[in-house]
């Protein structure tokens, strides 16, 4: 591959300062006095109510829409110092859909941005083998072939790829996966994220579907009406610690079951247990248990494979066995809670075991610890069933985000 | 009817190409106008309806009225057809370029805008090509019903088969007057087959294969 086109310009900072939209013929703006800062390298998602403004603040960023007062700066340059084709060709913009040429192939498509800006044939069609390759599809496949013949999902593949064309620093995205079925748009997103993870790119997203923004974006800009700010922050905080009444309901009431989905296993206490292998005497392992203060036994075979898990009050018989059939259920680190949830809940066992790369032990999570954590992130200062923070919970992981409690 | 042919084949195939030029040139012409005042209409929403009113109705006023009306501003010749014929061919292209250019999704104009395409650039590249198939319906429609008119403006001495028809009439009972009223007709049949078969093909070379029906 040619350096020009695995270049990755990174992502640029934006500043709303004081922007307003003033439609002529309303009485009140579409958006006011709106400041706002996106830090380079960062995903923040609009999201709100339809006519909150979101849009019209997404589209003021490439002068789809034009401010009628206020600043937005790209990199510290005022965006209306730079001629709005030049700004736009250097930020892409994907819409609901993909939004592709119908009369265009795919490659046609992707190359709309790079014909525009004058790059030579060898080095577009580089770029677009590239781009189809980073949104998972086959150049040599789908290349020549136009939108509709591709499915939904494909056709919004295609779209992000147009707008990374030209290796914007930033891309705008409009309700970009409005348009396709639920199980698709949960694939586009995670595809979304691990393209994000590779390009670092500032991207801004609107959509009106508070599980999207709290998936997507690093940070979230809950908007309430006339691009007013009800709270721009991370997904975790705005979960535990809603600004408002109107946050609160926005998020609504699966918050706590929705704030899983953001935590790590790391986040929350395991317990301990003691290894053993099978054949060793029972005596022996309860001996062992009771000096290390637990009543957990977990079994490895020959190969130190994981392949059983007891309470010590179920250990019988002269030597441990491994029963068939009771292979625990193993997790890694970076398991989000709600898979240990969903795998405790399927699986009937009270605990899942956590393990790392190598498959070494580490700890098991249990069903009340997940719960317990669930009640300590939304035992914030001023919630409604304020819960003892410290009860359930005396030892946190060292290094778990401790949301909630160190709020003033 | 075949000796009447064979001695006059020359004459006739000349009064075809004749015929099929004033078409076609009426029709380009019509075409250019057409798309243009499309441009200016679908740009300026209010102008719709007075666009579609101006088709309808100019389409009711009978061909012989408006070359009566025309020979005092063109006098009598291939002008006045000319601008019989492409008055006539603008109407349904107009029509069709309206609908064709409006029918073309916002969204993706205003994607075109966002990745910093220029307003002709949007016209030329998006638009035109996606209203296209439907500018071509219009063309087609055009070109068939001008192949009538062009006959009715031989009446002012315009070139093409139609004085053949005109003769035919002017002679009835005379020895020739069916056969120069047939091939005079037939020819035009003939010509207007050609014609939509050349636009079909052109159809199959413009038309991308995105939006080919």
């Amino acid at each position: 591959m040619s350096t020009d086109s695995t270049a990755n310009a990174r992502g640029s900072e934006i500043v709303f300062t004081d922007v307003v939209k003033q439609y002529p013929g309303q009485t009140e703006p579409a958006v006011d006095h709106l400041s706002l800062g996106i830090d380079a390298g960062e995903f923040v998602t609009f999201v709100g109510p339809s006519g909150c403004g979101k849009t019209t603040s997404l589209k003021m960023i490439n002068r789809l829409i034009e401010p009628t007062s206020g600043t937005i700066t790209i990199d510290g340059q005022d965006t209306r110092e730079l001629d709005a084709d030049t700004l736009r060709r250097r930020i892409g913009y994907v819409i609901q859909g993909g939004g592709l040429f119908p009369h265009m192939t795919v490659a046609g498509n992707i190359a709309v941005v790079p014909n525009l800006l004058k790059w030579d044939k060898k080095r577009i069609r580089r770029r677009t083998d590239e781009l189809l390759e980073l949104v998972g599809l086959d150049p040599a496949v789908y290349r020549d072939r136009y939108p509709r013949e591709l499915s939904g999902g494909q056709q919004q593949r295609v779209g992000v790829a147009r707008g990374l064309a030209a290796d914007p620093p930033v891309m705008l995205m409009d309700e970009p996966f409005g348009a396709v079925d639920p199980i698709t748009r949960s694939r586009l997103q995670d595809e979304l994220l691990d393209v994000q993870s590779k390009l670092h790119k500032t991207i801004v997203c609107v959509t009106h579907d508070i599980d999207e923004a709290i998936k997507l974006g690093d940070r979230i800009c809950v908007m309430a009406d006339h691009g007013r700010i009800a709270q721009y922050d991370t997904a975790s905080e705005i979960l535990a610690n809603p600004a408002d009444d109107f946050v609160a309901d926005f998020t609504g009431s699966g918050s706590a079951l929705k704030q899983l989905a953001l935590e790590k296993v790391s986040s929350i206490r395991l317990e301990p247990a003691v290894l053993v292998h099978v054949g060793d005497p029972v005596p022996d392992v309860l001996e062992l248990a009771r000096r290390h203060d637990t009543d957990q036994v977990i079994v490895l075979d020959a190969d130190e494979a994981i392949v059983d898990w007891y309470w010590t009050i179920n250990l019988r018989g002269p030597v441990v066995r491994a029963r068939p059939g009771r292979q625990p259920i193993l997790l890694d680190e970076d398991s989000s809670l709600d898979t240990v949830l969903d795998a405790l809940v399927t699986s009937l066992h009270e605990g899942a075991i956590i393990v790392d790369d190598h498959e070494h032990f580490l700890g098991i999570a249990t069903f009340d610890e997940v719960t317990a954590h669930v009640r300590r992130v939304n035992a914030a200062p001023g919630a409604i069933g304020d819960f003892d923070a410290g009860r359930t919970h005396q030892a946190p992981a060292p290094d778990a985000p401790a949301h909630g409690q160190e709020r003033p | 009817m075949g000796a009447f042919i064979a001695s006059r084949w020359a004459d006739i195939a000349f009064r075809m190409y004749q015929h099929a030029s004033l078409v076609a040139q009426s029709v380009l012409l019509a075409a250019v106008i057409a798309v243009a005042l499309a441009v200016v209409v679908t740009s300026v929403p209010r102008l719709e309806p007075i666009a579609n009113a101006i088709s309808t109705i100019g389409l009711t006023i009978p061909s012989f009225a408006l070359l009566g009306l025309f020979i005092p501003l063109f006098g009598i010749g291939t002008t006045t057809s000319v601008a019989v014929v492409t008055f006539y061919a603008a109407l349904p292209i107009l029509r069709n370029a309206v609908v064709g250019l409006l029918g073309v999704d916002r969204a993706l104009l205003e994607s075109a805008r966002g990745m910093g395409m220029k307003p002709l650039a949007i016209f030329l590249r998006v638009q035109l090509p996606l209203a296209w198939p439907v500018i071509l319906t219009g063309l087609r429609v055009s070109t068939q019903m001008s192949m009538g008119v062009a006959a009715i403006a031989a009446y002012v001495l315009g070139p093409g088969l139609g004085s053949y028809i005109f003769t035919g009439l002017a002679q009835i009972g005379g020895r020739n007057a069916l056969n120069y009223a047939v091939v005079g007709t037939v020819g035009v049949v003939v010509v207007a087959l050609i014609a939509d078969a050349v636009l079909a093909l052109i159809g199959r070379l413009t038309i991308s294969k995105g939006i080919r029906a």
